[in-house]
């Protein structure tokens, strides 16, 4: 008996029903947006539930007190503090009360500290929050043309966990059968920070550390020769696009007219912000990330052991301004809205327990 | 009357659907009847007022005119004439069109006493433009979600509605509108190949100089069996073509109508139930 026939049926028959019950429709209505002049399509449709359950996961946490900026420099009453030295003792320990709240909540001060001896820095986390601040200052100061007066705190990324919960590495997963599968030029597989599409799965190596050319688009309707380059290059720049848009939860007619990617005229400004976004995140994992990766441990990297890096995800979380665009510097104005010491020291030769003395390498560089 | 001396009486009267005798007539080679008189009104009316919005728009360009549909804040009320009003009422003028000749072409079935199969056709391709410019608005609340009526602006529309859902090849109802589209056209020139092959068959091989036969449905029958196994036959290739077109056009509403109203993310994200299925989760 052909049994071929039912049994192809029924699974299509399944695939069907999968495809209706675990997809994660929406009903309408929908929460509409207009981005652009009416008809050109530039529209954003949210999906009012999901849209509901973000607001209420990026909300700001409230100051632990409010601090005193009088008094005696956390220099002078504590050993050891090489960044946050210029607060006062009052300042110093609001922030450190509140990064225990936005960083480690359940693990507390140990989670950095060594509780016999505060100042030590013996516990890696310490070395790793303090470039941390450093980063944030230096995020509020220089790169306002992406973070503008809203600027940034520990909890834009931390959101209560030790390690951000959206960070990526490469990943050379799921690996090759082998043989002519081997090859299959960083693509074809699930690209978990492009979308979950088929596009290059490392993409962000190119653009988020590397700075390889974003731009692919010719300017000329025909081909003249001056623009080489080609499909791979492109859905690099595409897989990019995926994660910003999956980042900020917006579609590509945030930023662009798609009658025209490259023309800067007809794209919405937000795609101004964002040019500055991408040489922010690339900025940051090039200055700090990479440069702490002999300070991490094996089980705080990626699968290929490169350092946890920055991506559009890490502060957005899915919405277009973090914490809807909420600022929290009111209240840590002088603790990361300006610079301490931006000076860094040798990680590579790093030991663990050692107090790291700022200046043993060079002067971070900034590159607004 | 019928058009030639010897033919038989055709045109016949009766048949209509509304109207009785009223305008049960011809022009010349064309029937009239009511839904004439209504396809005649609708479409004189609606080139009227895109001309007239032509004429009070930036440019004469025939590519670059356009008529854009209101604002998202009108949401589904009217908008004035020269902020989207205007193409409410060519779409109302354009359906009323387009309706009206489906119905003249199932008068002319009545008079001939044959299928409805071509106004059932033509009546997809109503389904897929009332889709886009009426169901998929009333979903999404808003007038402004039509596409706007013009050649070139209509296709940036195109684009950017795509790009509003990341990457739209892997919208899984426009994967199997797309695979209908080429499959018609493969259908059809394997189709059209065949006829003209049969009608055309060269030279005659016994004969030098003389044309060969025109050869019978037979050899088209063969010919497929020869080659695949199978001949679906001189009917079957027209049901086969008719599914496979209308199912083209069809597909193409279910695509963009699940865009928006049932769907916000990227495509790419739809397919996280074929990641989570159990077999490998």
């Amino acid at each position: 008996m052909k049994l071929w026939l039912p049994f192809a049926a029924s699974a299509g028959a399944l695939l069907a029903v999968a495809s209706f019950v675990g997809a994660g429709w929406d009903a309408p209505p929908v929460a509409s947006e207009q981005l652009g002049f009416r008809g050109t399509g530039m529209f954003q449709h949210k999906d009012i539930e999901t849209e509901a359950a973000l607001k209420a996961a990026n909300v700001v946490p409230p100051a632990p007190w409010q601090a005193d900026p009088s008094g005696d420099k956390a220099s002078d009453l504590y050993q050891n503090v090489q960044v946050l030295g210029h607060l006062s003792g009052d300042q110093f320990n609001q922030l450190m009360a509140a990064m225990t709240e936005w960083v480690s909540p359940e693990a507390g001060c140990n989670y950095c500290h060594n509780p016999e001896n505060l100042a030590s820095d013996e516990v890696y986390q310490k070395v790793v929050a303090r470039r941390m601040i450093q980063m944030t200052q230096t995020i509020n100061v220089d790169w306002k043309s992406h973070v503008a007066e809203t600027g940034v705190t520990c909890y834009t990324c931390h959101r209560g966990k030790g390690v951000p919960a959206q960070v990526w590495s490469s990943s050379l997963e799921p690996k090759p059968a082998g043989n002519m599968t081997s090859n299959r030029n960083g693509q074809n597989v699930v690209a978990v920070n492009a979308g979950n599409s088929s596009l290059p799965q490392n993409a962000l190596m190119d653009y988020l550390l590397g700075d390889k050319p974003i731009r692919v688009h010719a300017n000329t309707a025909l081909p003249t020769g001056v623009n080489t380059v080609g499909t791979m290059e492109t859905e690099g720049t595409w897989s990019l696009m995926m994660h910003m848009s999956e980042s900020l939860g917006v579609n590509c007619t945030a930023c662009h007219n798609t009658r025209a990617f490259n023309d800067w005229d007809q794209s919405p400004p937000q795609r101004v912000t964002a040019w500055h976004g991408i040489k922010l995140a690339r900025h940051l994992n090039v200055t700090y990330m990479e440069g702490l990766t002999p300070v991490f441990p094996a089980n705080r990297k990626g699968p290929e052991g490169d350092v946890l890096k920055i991506g559009c995800a890490t502060c957005h979380n899915g919405v277009q301004k973090p914490l809807y665009g909420v600022s929290m510097l009111k209240d840590y104005v002088d603790a990361v809205a300006v610079k301490g010491s931006t000076d860094v020291p040798d990680f590579s030769t790093y030991v663990p327990g050692k107090t790291e003395v700022l200046g043993g390498a060079a002067t971070s560089v900034t590159q607004p | 009357m019928a058009l030639l001396s010897f033919e038989r009486k055709y045109r016949v009267r009766g048949g209509t659907l509304i109207g009785g005798d009223l305008f049960d007539f011809w022009v010349g080679p064309f029937y009239v009847g009511f839904f004439g008189v209504t396809t005649a009104f609708f479409a004189a009316l609606g080139t009227a007022l895109i001309l007239y919005g032509a004429a009070i728009g930036p440019t004469w360009n025939i590519w670059q005119i356009s008529i854009a549909p209101p604002d998202l804040s009108y949401g589904l009320a009217l908008a004035p004439l020269k902020e989207g009003g205007l193409w409410q009422i060519i779409t109302v003028c354009a359906l009323g069109a387009f309706v009206s000749w489906a119905l003249r072409e199932v008068e002319i079935c009545r008079k001939l006493g044959i299928g409805y199969h071509v106004p059932f056709a033509f009546s997809f391709a109503i389904f897929a433009y009332a889709t886009l410019v009426v169901f998929r608005p009333l979903l999404l609340g808003a007038w402004g979600n039509g596409f706007p009526y013009g050649i070139f602006s209509h296709l940036d529309w195109v684009s950017n509605v795509g790009y509003q859902y990341l990457h739209f090849h892997y919208n899984p109802a426009h994967m199997i509108a797309v695979s209908f589209f080429f499959t018609t056209t493969l259908a059809l020139s394997l189709h059209g190949g065949l006829i003209l092959s049969a009608a055309n068959p060269g030279a005659a091989i016994d004969e030098p100089g003389k044309q060969a036969e025109v050869k019978t449905p037979e050899y088209e029958d063969t010919f497929f069996r020869d080659i695949i196994g199978y001949s679906i036959g001189t009917l079957g290739i027209h049901r086969l073509g008719l599914v496979l077109a209308l199912n083209a056009g069809f597909w193409s509403a279910v695509c963009i109508i699940i865009s928006g109203p049932f769907w916000n993310k990227g495509w790419p994200q739809w397919w996280s139930w074929w990641l989570e299925l159990p077999i490998w989760r």
